[in-house]
């Protein structure tokens, strides 16, 4: 809120205005946090679908012989697996195996990577990407060309198929192609933050609204809405999806984080290795766990996390109230000891020292209804 | 934004955005539409004093949370509280559907009966929000 740089707007921002939403500073973004309410937006996604702009997201493009090399170097995941047209969640850590970012890696072809990173760490990680390419391929930062919408939801591809592009139903999980959309060229994925089904559809910035109107034309009869950011913290709080900056930073590990499944130890060398090879070699001392509230009480980022006899244990990433889950939940650091499901412990709000007990994560999982 | 029917005339108000009504002895205390508007779906009301408490002008008398966000309460005037709202504990989206009405929060026997006439009438409340939808 305090940022002193001039805020920017993505080619969306007159129709987020222009549907009434909320805008906030965000990342250094004019964003909107809500159109008609957050609760009623996160139930729009997870019971037909919703329509979010994420054009502040970052992409570089890594192009060239070597650009397989410089991605697999980079990233924690082994991305010498995927194929053409499959992308995959990972991290990029320091040399202290702690996290600089989390992202998504699509592999075009072996000569030609796209990387999705988070709108907050746009230039530290362009540097960082721009920086490891350096004589080995060629870097672009496409983030000022490219923005990005997501369809998220039960109804997401009922919504492509009354655009006329149902045969994307046939896209696998965490795999994208091109595809003409109401006349705009995209690069789609079968991906998401939200827990549901859904697409995250790339397309030229000035391209935008033209695609997002369309979508809403022919969605908002299907029950698709606007959803802007205070849902897609609700929605991807409750499928446990973690957020930079509140689960995730340079002072956490993957491995403490819960996200172990994307780093490949046993792949070739990769930056970070060494560490995150010597803190998998002894028990983790924390753990990022999910929590629920027993008492009155909604947990917030950065309250402290207490045990049975109120010492100071541990700290909250994130907490709000879960929509759909309809219980206050919780993500937060405990010890190892604290962290095993079914834990007490007490949650600092404010000077109150409200019981939260540790639960299994997802919170929530979207039903089995798949047709691929 | 604002329209008048959501800053009644009869009720007086703080820069807080609490309201307070005056009704016999006692005075019932809540907040603006204004200020539900802010905060979205409200999901918790935590009203930290008890019947019988002495509260000052100005001193916190509990939170309000909703979805995104969570702001203190202020008791507009001093006083003793004589009545709390239990309701809200478990259907804090009184607020959301009536805030002049069934989601007011404690009521006061004012230390003053004239402290509430201090408070922002409503045309000077108006002009507050105008000022703080900017």
């Amino acid at each position: 809120m305090t940022e002193p740089t001039t805020l920017r707007r993505t080619s969306l921002y007159p129709e987020h205005a222009r549907l009434g939403g909320r805008i906030v500073a965000f990342a250094g973004w004019e964003m909107p946090i809500q159109y008609t309410g957050i609760v009623d937006e996160h139930q729009a996604v997870r019971s037909a679908a919703g329509l979010f702009d994420v054009s502040h997201m970052g992409e570089l493009r890594l192009r060239g012989k070597y650009a397989t090399h410089v991605v697999d170097y980079l990233v924690t995941g082994d991305v010498k697996k995927l194929v053409d047209g499959q992308a995959m969640y990972t991290c990029a850590c320091n040399e202290r195996g702690t996290i600089l970012d989390d992202l998504i890696v699509y592999r075009h072809n072996q000569e030609d990577w796209l990387v999705v990173c988070n709108g907050s760490n746009r230039s530290k990680m362009s540097a960082h990407f721009a920086h490891a390419s350096e004589h080995h391929c060629e870097f672009e930062d496409q983030s000022d060309s490219t923005a990005l919408i997501a369809l998220q939801g039960p109804k997401a591809f009922e919504v492509l198929a009354a655009l006329g592009s149902g045969e994307l139903s046939s896209l696998k999980s965490f795999h994208f192609r091109g595809a003409v959309l109401a006349g705009v060229p995209t690069t789609t994925a079968r991906t998401g933050y939200t827990g549901e089904d859904g697409v995250e559809i790339f397309c030229p910035w000035a391209d935008a609204p033209t695609l997002w109107r369309a979508l809403l034309g022919v969605g908002t009869a299907l029950g698709l809405k606007p959803v802007g950011l205070g849902a897609r913290d609700t929605l991807r709080l409750e499928a446990r999806l973690s957020l930079y900056g509140n689960d995730i930073d340079e002072t956490t590990h993957p491995l403490e984080a819960g996200l172990g499944w994307i780093v490949a130890l046993q792949k070739g060398d990769f930056i970070g290795a060494g560490a995150l090879r010597r803190i998998a070699e002894a028990p983790l001392a924390r753990k990022l766990v999910g929590f629920e509230m027993v008492g009155r009480g909604i947990a917030r980022h950065g309250y402290w996390l207490r045990d049975a006899s109120a010492l100071e244990v541990g700290v909250c990433t994130s907490g709000s109230p879960g929509p759909t889950v309809g219980k206050n939940i919780g993500l937060g650091y405990l010890p190892a000891e604290l962290s095993g499901v079914g834990t007490p412990f007490l949650v600092d709000c404010r000077g109150k020292n409200i019981e939260a007990v540790v639960v299994k994560t997802p919170f929530y999982r979207r039903p089995k209804v798949e047709t691929k | 934004m604002m329209t008048e029917a959501q800053v009644p005339l009869d009720l007086r108000y703080t820069k807080d955005h609490e309201w307070a009504r005056t009704s016999g002895a006692e005075v019932t205390v809540g907040i603006t539409a204004f200020a539900v508007e802010q905060l979205g779906d409200v999901t918790l009301v935590s009203l930290d004093v008890k019947v019988g408490d002495v509260v000052a002008a100005g001193k916190v008398f509990g939170t309000i949370e909703s979805v995104k966000t969570l702001s203190d309460l202020f008791a507009p005037i001093a006083g003793k509280v004589v009545r709390i709202n239990e309701a809200l504990a478990t259907k804090p989206e009184l607020v959301n559907e009536d805030c002049y009405g069934k989601a007011w929060m404690i009521a006061l026997a004012p230390a003053d009966p004239k402290a509430v006439s201090t408070l922002m009438d409503a045309g000077a409340y108006g002009e507050h929000v105008k000022a703080a939808a900017h």
